[in-house]
């Protein structure tokens, strides 16, 4: 019996040196071993090996449903004018009369986007185009060969029983650190001494916490790294997002006090450098969230805040409506895009299925998380563009360089329902196609949803 | 999700819509998962108005595509859902609302009322109304009748216009 503690002891001795001496310290000073790296590339051989295999299986059983990355209709994008001038082409009646056919083009519309659209696909997770080894992306997928099942059973081992535990260990031990450090720094007087020890240790938390999650993160472009007094903006896909750019510099945050374990760290961060934290219902005065904000940014010498304009978590194959509140602040925009690589884990937080401790745990035990993080040239508004033209310029850049998909839509659609007055324009211009009147321009309809937002963001 | 979703469809019952609506396994699996995602209640019915899935591919299958050579081991002894007339059916009860084999001018009027919105007055719509029945209408019921229906239609390109084309 006692011989059984002292093993325990001396395996959990042994534990706690690796973890600390390899991998803590030397991710507190930015440093790796390289591990993480050839871990990556293994992972990459054996994915390319998977799909091959899988691919030759596919062609085996015809039966199998292959993955269809661009949706499950071939849709043809006509618009309403030459769709009706189409379906009256055969009749002798003059072209801006009703017919009995109209319907059938609002039908067929109707159809083609309950079965497809382009909206609330970003609201779950991205379709594989091969499948990557992971339980929760078999969609699909079936049976191929006895070496694949082998290998996703080890998978399975070494992600549950080897990195996981290692991965909750960090990640203690970079949250505990947090509240630590920051409450012991948060004794100090204001000095600069103070603010440069704030963000040692603010950094040191966050790379523990990267290392955590087995984040490998490459930055492009750092001389565009967002500076004091200035506003950071990037597309949102998780909360892990702050992880990912935090490792990087230091910056203010921004958002909606929570309770439980998330309001504990966000007292705690509040202690060592003005972070902007609200509570809800100031969340709905749009003025005192502007004006606060920008107060923060007038004193040039604050961290740079960091900002998610689309308002929610979109699943990083497109970008939706930036919600121009964050862009109505003046000061300059430094915009970043995040791209996460899909093939080692879904980081997409969907939150109507999972809450956020599933969601950790779901990330821990993921392969791992890539990331190409780019800071984009800073933008200021110009004299002739309003808020929200200024925010459609700057989501353009941001989808550009990542290779997403600009959408105009709201992501507010994931919760919410599409405005009558979308529907009312589609009315109208049924309406002058019949009666002729009003000459309304059919092609004046993508600048919806940007006026009256009821949220800030 | 996929392969998860599948296995609350039963063989039979994808067996079953197969023969129904004339799509592959695949395509059905695939808008299985499509309809439980749309479906929020989880209840496996869309909206008020309670659509199941087998009518949710009812009124799907009537939107395939008219293939020439339908790959018809065995031919159907009731048409197909998505043959002409049935898509000419289908359309015909979009507007006769109350299901009785006619479309009144108040039915027309209700649907072209959906299609306008506020932006055409009562007046003009009536009129609207009055003509389409007038030029469909042969024996003077003042209704459309299905026949009438049909005989309107015929030179529309019916099968294209309301197909819409699945993927595999």
């Amino acid at each position: 019996m006692e011989n059984l503690w002292c093993v325990a002891a001396v395996v959990f001795q042994l534990w706690m040196f690796v973890v600390v001496f390899l991998i803590t310290l030397p991710a507190m000073f930015g440093l790796s071993l390289g591990v993480t790296g050839v871990y990556i590339q293994i992972l990459v051989k054996l994915l390319e090996w998977a799909t091959v295999r899988i691919q030759r299986g596919q062609q085996e059983q015809p039966g199998v449903p292959v993955p269809l990355p661009t949706g499950i209709i071939e849709r043809a994008e006509v618009s309403m004018e030459e769709e009706m001038w189409e379906l009256r082409r055969s009749r002798p009646i003059p072209a801006k009369e009703f017919a009995l056919s109209d319907v059938m083009y609002f039908y067929k519309k109707g159809l083609e986007s309950i079965v497809d659209d382009q909206v609330t696909q970003r609201f779950s997770s991205e379709e594989l185009a091969s499948w990557n080894l992971l339980t929760r992306t078999n969609q699909n997928f079936q049976y191929i060969s006895l070496r694949l099942t082998i290998i996703w059973g080890l998978g399975v081992f070494v992600r549950y029983c080897i990195l996981f535990p290692l991965r909750i260990t960090l990640a203690i031990i970079g949250l505990s650190w947090l509240v630590i450090g920051t409450t012991l720094v948060g004794f100090l007087p204001e000095s600069r001494g103070k603010n440069w020890l704030s963000e040692l240790v603010h950094l040191t938390c966050y790379r523990i916490c990267a290392r955590g999650l087995s984040a490998t993160i490459h930055y492009h472009n750092k001389e565009n790294r967002p500076q004091k007094g200035g506003i950071c903006v990037a597309n949102h896909t998780t909360p892990i997002d702050v992880v990912i750019l935090a490792n990087d510099g230091c910056y203010a945050m921004v958002g909606q006090i929570h309770g439980g374990l998330m309001g504990v760290l966000q007292r705690s961060m509040v202690r060592t450098c003005p972070h902007v934290w609200f509570e809800r219902s100031e969340m709905k005065d749009r003025h005192a969230v502007t004006s606060r904000l920008r107060d923060h940014v007038a004193a040039k010498t604050k961290l740079p805040i960091l900002i998610f304009p689309e308002g929610t978590c979109i699943n990083n194959t497109s970008v939706m409506m930036f919600k121009k509140g964050s862009f109505e602040i003046g000061g300059t925009i430094y915009p970043v895009t995040i791209k996460y690589d899909p093939r080692f884990g879904d980081a997409f937080w969907n939150s109507s299925k999972y809450n956020m401790v599933s969601y950790l745990l779901r990330m821990m035990t993921s392969w791992a998380i890539v990331v190409n993080v780019w800071y984009l040239p800073p933008m200021t508004r110009q004299d002739d563009e309003d808020a929200a033209q200024f925010a459609n310029r700057v989501k353009s850049a941001i989808a550009h360089q990542g290779g997403l998909l600009d959408l105009a839509w709201d992501g507010g659609l994931k919760r919410g329902k599409v405005k009558d007055s979308l529907k009312e324009e589609q009315q109208k211009m049924y309406s002058s196609i019949i009666v002729g009147q009003n000459g309304i321009n059919p092609s004046e309809t993508n600048n919806h949803a940007t006026d009256d937002q009821s949220a800030f963001f | 999700m996929g392969s998860r979703a599948s296995t609350l469809l039963r063989e039979e019952e994808i067996e079953e819509i197969k023969k129904e609506t004339g799509f592959s396994h695949s395509q059905i699996t695939r808008l299985y998962s499509r309809f439980t995602s749309l479906d929020k209640g989880e209840n496996g019915t869309l909206r008020e108005d309670q659509v199941n899935f087998r009518g949710f591919m009812r009124t799907l299958a009537h939107f395939r595509p008219v293939e020439d050579n339908e790959k018809n081991k065995n031919p159907p002894t009731t048409e197909p859902l998505n043959s002409r007339t049935n898509k000419l059916l289908f359309a015909f009860r979009l507007y006769d609302l109350d299901r009785d084999d006619k479309i009144s001018r108040d039915e027309l009027l209700q649907v072209l009322r959906m299609m306008v919105g506020v932006n055409i007055s009562d007046e003009q719509l009536g009129s609207i109304a009055d003509r389409t029945i007038q030029e469909a209408d042969q024996n003077g019921d003042n209704c459309i009748s299905f026949q009438e229906f049909m005989k309107v239609l015929e030179k529309v390109d019916v099968e294209q216009k309301m197909s819409i084309r699945f993927l595999h």
